[in-house]
């Protein structure tokens, strides 16, 4: 990046200083970037409509261009020309920011992550928690778009959507958390940079898992999409969108899978890296080019895997979801993340340097050791939470069973 | 053409600028919440001003803090609060913000501005040109662990109370228990 602010700078501009120089890469950058993710929009709901009717066993929309490449455009005619119906006594106000302040979450969240190396949004030192807080913000414009419609069932939508969401926020925020002790920093650049000896989806797959679960139940997608369920609740708290506010309500949603499968490749896979070559190391645009390659892959099979997911698994009931949510991931995380801050602690390579910290006793087996002990960990508390969650099944099972056979145990004898 | 030739784009203040619209969505917002017709509206004025403060935090290089509260106040206490405001009895009512005291309140709210306004603007502020500290969250994250352990023990065992006693009361009566 410094590479274009210079031949910015050397072009002589009247008033183009080197800081202006940076202010515009940087605007140009933030613009293709607020720009690429409603357009990658695009693709997306081309790969969704194919990938499920392919799961499906049928064709997929193959009329509108080729292989149906145009669809999306022609959905997109079809919004932009519907009637904008507001219902009556609606909240205007409200009713008309909440798509837009759903739609402004996610793609706010773009702006922490590294899409090479040297070029991320902005380099902030709490970008894990930046993460936490935007989505945040899109669990309100949820609420306030069940709330505005005037309409029981979108208000029914919103608050089941609102449940689910503060639930699984939880799950989330403890797996960054691990991540964050394991790289020894909230920023998103130094996770990346901490992922160059071994990427943390080998050293803590069960965190890997939850983070992505939670994360697809953050977004809303199936097998958790009571939020919409369209079979259920009409549509849950978008009913009364009609037109471009519904657009905007569903880029928000496809925006906000795209951000969650940046944040997992990012945060677990590895970001920009490619494994055995450092990418760091190489000639400028290659570097960039081939960092920014190497994150699509992984952003793409992401959202295939959230594609596939929602092709082949039923929906969650409102109270099983809550269930999972609150009896067995939160604990689990919980007992993960002590075990990994024990690791960690063992592990740690004393410093000297800012804070001192004094070396774990296991310093010496180095960054492999820490690796196996991570995954070890990680496989031990899940063997451990599966032995207790089937005990606790069985008892609960044959509790029922001796209830039910109870109830049928005086058998009424044939009229003899 | 419209600007001096030495006009250097870098040098425009922004911390003043960045300073102002903070304070226009913290008070906008704060004055938003108290003459609001609809009780929702209110709610949705105080996020306004959550995140304005949020902008104060990162103004005096507390990034840490701004995150935090983005997260504790829009994330979870303003929904609580929009959740409350949801429950209550009238909230999508318009409802008149005037009441007939004003002739006894208007002027005791402005002489309280003008003794605020005057105690505060005479006193010599200390201005410190220290320079912000950088890296907060290591160092919070010590003192946390360090020199402050146990008020930080003491508030996650006030939260843990909080936390069992709203469950209980919102547990309702379950089969087989006493009620009193």
């Amino acid at each position: 990046m410094q590479g274009v602010i210079d031949f910015l700078v050397s072009l002589n501009i009247p008033y183009v200083n080197a800081s202006v120089a940076r202010y515009i890469v940087l605007q140009v950058l933030a613009a293709i970037v607020a720009v690429a993710a409603p357009a990658g929009l695009i693709i997306l709901t081309w790969l969704e409509r194919k990938i499920i009717a392919r799961i499906q066993d049928r064709l997929g929309p193959n009329r509108a261009g080729p292989f149906g490449l145009l669809q999306a455009i022609a959905d997109m005619v079809k919004m932009f020309t519907k009637e904008d119906i507001t219902p009556a006594k609606a909240d205007r106000l409200v009713y008309n920011i909440a798509p837009g302040l759903g739609m402004f979450a996610a793609i706010m969240a773009f702006a922490v992550i590294p899409f090479a190396p040297g070029f991320a949004g902005t380099q902030m030192n709490v970008g894990l928690l930046y993460i936490v807080a935007i989505g945040g913000l899109g669990t309100l414009a949820i609420l306030m778009a069940g709330w505005a419609s005037n309409n029981k069932y979108a208000l029914l939508g919103a608050f089941r959507a609102v449940a689910m969401l503060l639930t699984y926020e939880i799950p989330m925020v403890m797996t960054l958390v691990m991540v964050a002790v394991v790289a020894g920093s909230m920023s998103m650049v130094d996770v990346v940079e901490a992922q160059s000896g071994m990427w943390f989806v080998v050293s803590m797959p069960v965190a890997f898992l939850i983070f992505f679960l939670s994360g697809v139940a953050e977004v809303g997608r199936s097998p958790f999409d009571l939020v919409e369920a369209e079979s259920e609740i009409i549509a849950g708290f978008h009913t009364e969108y009609s037109g471009i506010k519904f657009g905007m309500i569903m880029i928000a949603e496809y925006v906000h899978m795209f951000a969650l499968s940046f944040f997992t490749a990012v945060l677990f896979l590895g970001g920009w890296q490619i494994p055995f070559i450092d990418v760091a190391a190489l000639p400028a645009p290659f570097a960039a080019i081939l960092g920014l390659i190497s994150l699509l892959v992984k952003v793409f099979f992401f959202v295939f895997v959230m594609m596939w997911l929602r092709g082949t698994l039923p929906r969650f009931r409102i109270d099983h979801l809550l269930d999972f949510g609150w009896k067995f991931l939160v604990p689990l995380t919980l007992v993960l993340l002590i075990g990994v801050a024990f690791v960690i602690r063992l592990f740690a390579p004393g410093s000297s340097v800012g804070i001192p910290v004094a070396a774990g006793p296991l310093s010496g087996l180095g960054m492999p050791g820490q690796v196996v002990a991570l995954l070890v960990t990680n496989l031990l508390v899940l063997g451990l939470a599966l032995v207790v969650v089937s005990s606790a099944a069985r008892r609960t099972r044959s509790k029922a069973l001796r209830a039910v056979s109870a109830v049928d145990s005086p058998v009424p004898t044939a009229g003899k | 053409m419209f600007m001096p030739s030495n006009f250097d784009p870098s040098q425009i203040p922004l911390v003043p600028i960045v300073f102002w619209i903070m304070t226009l969505f913290t008070v906008g917002g704060a004055i938003g919440v108290v003459s609001s017709k609809k009780l929702f509206h209110s709610g949705l004025y105080l996020v306004l001003s959550f995140f304005g403060v949020a902008g104060y935090y990162v103004l005096l290089s507390a990034g840490f803090m701004a995150v935090v509260q983005l997260m504790v106040y829009v994330g979870a206490i303003a929904i609580l609060i929009l959740f409350a405001v949801m429950f209550s009895r009238r909230p999508m009512a318009a409802e008149s913000q005037a009441n007939r005291q004003w002739w006894l309140g208007l002027p005791l709210m402005l002489v309280l501005f003008v003794v605020l306004v005057v105690t505060v603007g005479s006193v010599a502020w200390p201005v410190s040109g220290a320079e912000p500290t950088a890296d907060t969250v290591q160092q919070l994250g010590v003192a946390f662990l360090g020199s402050y352990l146990i008020p930080f023990e003491v508030v996650s065992v006030l939260l843990s109370v909080a936390l069992i006693g709203a469950i209980i009361l919102a547990r309702g009566k379950v089969e087989g228990e006493e009620t009193n």
